[in-house]
């Protein structure tokens, strides 16, 4: 199954095509088939691709930055702060860390409090954002050695609750990339079951050609080139109609979370495209395998 | 009624003239071939050569085993044992892509002649030349004047479930011969047509043994293996009790 007789294949040879007959069933049958599962496709394609869009950008964003809080008595705030900072100075893999100021940490709690909390007069904790270096730091080591230092200081390196987003993120896109092989395997297998029929339904055309002299390979490239032209066709059309149909779903919204964020972005819609010549790849593999395989048999 | 005469054939151009050499002594070569079938041997301890431009009839009653004999001799069936050589090749050793090959230079004509029923006649006609991958467009001229000759121009554009018995024949002996193979085995080829139109397929056939290719025709029609050792040099092979027999040139 060289490039060339591929190549040879597309080219087509209109008059060799026209020693098979029309077959209006398998033909419709295996555009169907290649329609749906193309369709199918593009879905299983988008959610792989923005899964695993989603879990690089949580590891990207969440990964650089972690914070340290300070819950103390009012009069000891400022002392701890002052003693992790040192501390943080001091720690590897850190590359700035800064106490938020009142005004910010006012307008983190505005969303939750609204405008007018009187910030001033309540305990509320001090933040320390700290941004890591390419290395990053040793959460743990950096844990021990501020509960030696600043009793009152917890450290949220934010992993808790990404690590397990981006390994269901992870998860999510193999399954679309597992799946994505299970449609074109399916492919593969409902094109060979048509070529049969389309072999066994012809068996009269074959014996006539292997009588006035026909190759086995000219037999096989009339029934592979029609059925490698109609998965073609049918995925170009499931592919189409996916596409469509992804184009329709909402744009992505901050508030919408990952759900709205299904479809592709940018040249992710280059993607799709391949569909089509993949299944009548498919679809040339599949049906060359089965006619070499029944014109073996024959006399 | 009388076939066109030779002029027509010799007009009819490369297809019916050109002539391959043939390499060996023999295009046919049967040495001690046994055929059994579901257990049971149906042709047994046959040695025949046939050479070039040679015209045999083969005979033998019903079931003796005349379409597996000839099956034998295109490479449709490889006998169980002995062998079988075309155009001194063993057909036990030739892959199916030389089978292929070989089929292009022998015509058959089957008893019951089978076509590509969604094509006319005339592309049907064509078909040998057409999967050979030979331009069916610049043969065109000559595939005319062959259709012409078989008395079938008028029927060119039908389809083969619209012929009659006698013009299925007539286009299966067309096919068979658009190739200008070195050999033609016919079964039966005047089983379901009238005696007029044995005559003229007889003679299409006669006038090909004259052009040099070895005809060989299975039928147990007698009038008919009369009527062409007038004109041809024909000898008669019998199948009986497994054996192929040299039948007395007393018919």
């Amino acid at each position: 199954m060289s490039f060339l007789q591929f190549s040879t294949l597309l080219r087509g040879e209109p008059q060799a095509d026209r020693v098979v007959p029309p077959t209006g069933f398998t033909a419709r049958l295996t555009l169907f088939a290649a329609a749906a599962m193309a369709f199918l496709a593009v879905f299983a394609l988008a959610l792989s691709l923005a899964t695993g869009r989603l879990a690089a950008n949580w590891s990207e964003e969440l990964a650089r930055s972690s914070t340290l809080r300070i819950s103390a008595p009012a009069e000891q705030v400022a002392a701890q702060t002052e003693a992790a900072l040192q501390v943080l100075a001091t720690t590897s893999g850190v590359a700035r860390a800064r106490a938020l100021s009142r005004e910010e940490q006012q307008a983190l709690l505005e969303p939750w409090f609204g405008p007018d909390l009187p910030v001033d007069s309540l305990p509320i904790p001090q933040l320390i954002e700290i941004i890591e270096d390419d290395e990053g730091y040793d959460p743990d080591g950096l844990r021990l050695r501020l509960s030696a230092e600043v009793p009152g200081a917890v450290l949220d390196d934010h992993g808790r609750w990404r690590r397990p987003l981006v390994k269901a993120a992870g998860r999510i896109r193999a399954l679309g990339l597992l799946s994505l092989l299970l449609i074109g395997g399916v492919t593969a297998a409902m094109i060979t079951l048509a070529a049969n029929s389309a072999l066994a339904a012809n068996a009269q055309v074959i014996a006539v050609l292997r009588l006035v002299g026909a190759r086995d390979d000219f037999i096989a490239r009339a029934f592979v080139r029609r059925f490698t032209f109609r998965a073609f066709l049918g995925a170009g059309v499931g592919t189409a109609l996916g596409l469509a149909a992804l184009l329709a779903l909402p744009e992505a919204q901050a508030e919408g979370g990952f759900l709205t964020g299904l479809g592709l972005r940018g040249w992710h819609w280059i993607w799709p495209l391949v569909l089509p010549p993949v299944a009548a790849l498919v679809s040339f593999l599949a049906t060359g395998g089965a006619a070499r395989r029944m014109l073996r048999r024959l006399a | 009624m009388l076939f066109p005469p030779c002029a027509a054939i010799a007009s009819a151009g490369p297809i019916l003239q050109k002539d391959k050499a043939v390499e060996g002594a023999y295009v046919i070569e049967l040495d001690n071939l046994a055929y059994s079938y579901g257990g049971g041997e149906l042709l047994s301890d046959i040695s025949l050569r046939l050479t070039p431009g040679s015209f045999h009839f083969l005979t033998g009653p019903s079931g003796a085993g005349k379409t597996t004999f000839l099956k034998l001799c295109y490479g449709a069936l490889v006998p169980t044992a002995g062998h079988a050589m075309l155009f001194g090749k063993d057909v036990r050793q030739m892959t199916r892509d030389e089978i292929a090959e070989i089929r292009r230079r022998v015509g058959v004509v089957h008893q019951d002649c089978q076509f590509l029923d969604h094509l006319t006649v005339a592309e049907n006609i064509a078909l040998p030349l057409m999967v050979s991958g030979r331009d069916v467009a610049s043969e065109e001229h000559n595939l005319k004047e062959l259709i012409a000759w078989c008395g079938l121009t008028h029927r060119a554009n039908a389809r083969p479930p619209e012929l009659s018995g006698g013009e299925r024949q007539r286009a299966a002996l067309a096919r068979a011969v658009i190739m200008s193979p070195d050999i033609i085995l016919a079964d039966e080829p005047t089983g379901n047509v009238d005696w007029e139109m044995s005559e003229r397929l007889l003679s299409l056939l006669v006038e090909l043994n004259r052009m040099g290719k070895t005809v060989m025709i299975a039928t147990h029609d007698l009038a008919l293996i009369r009527a062409a050792k007038t004109r041809v040099q024909a000898r008669v092979l019998r199948i009986a009790k497994r054996r192929l027999q040299l039948a007395g040139a007393d018919l």
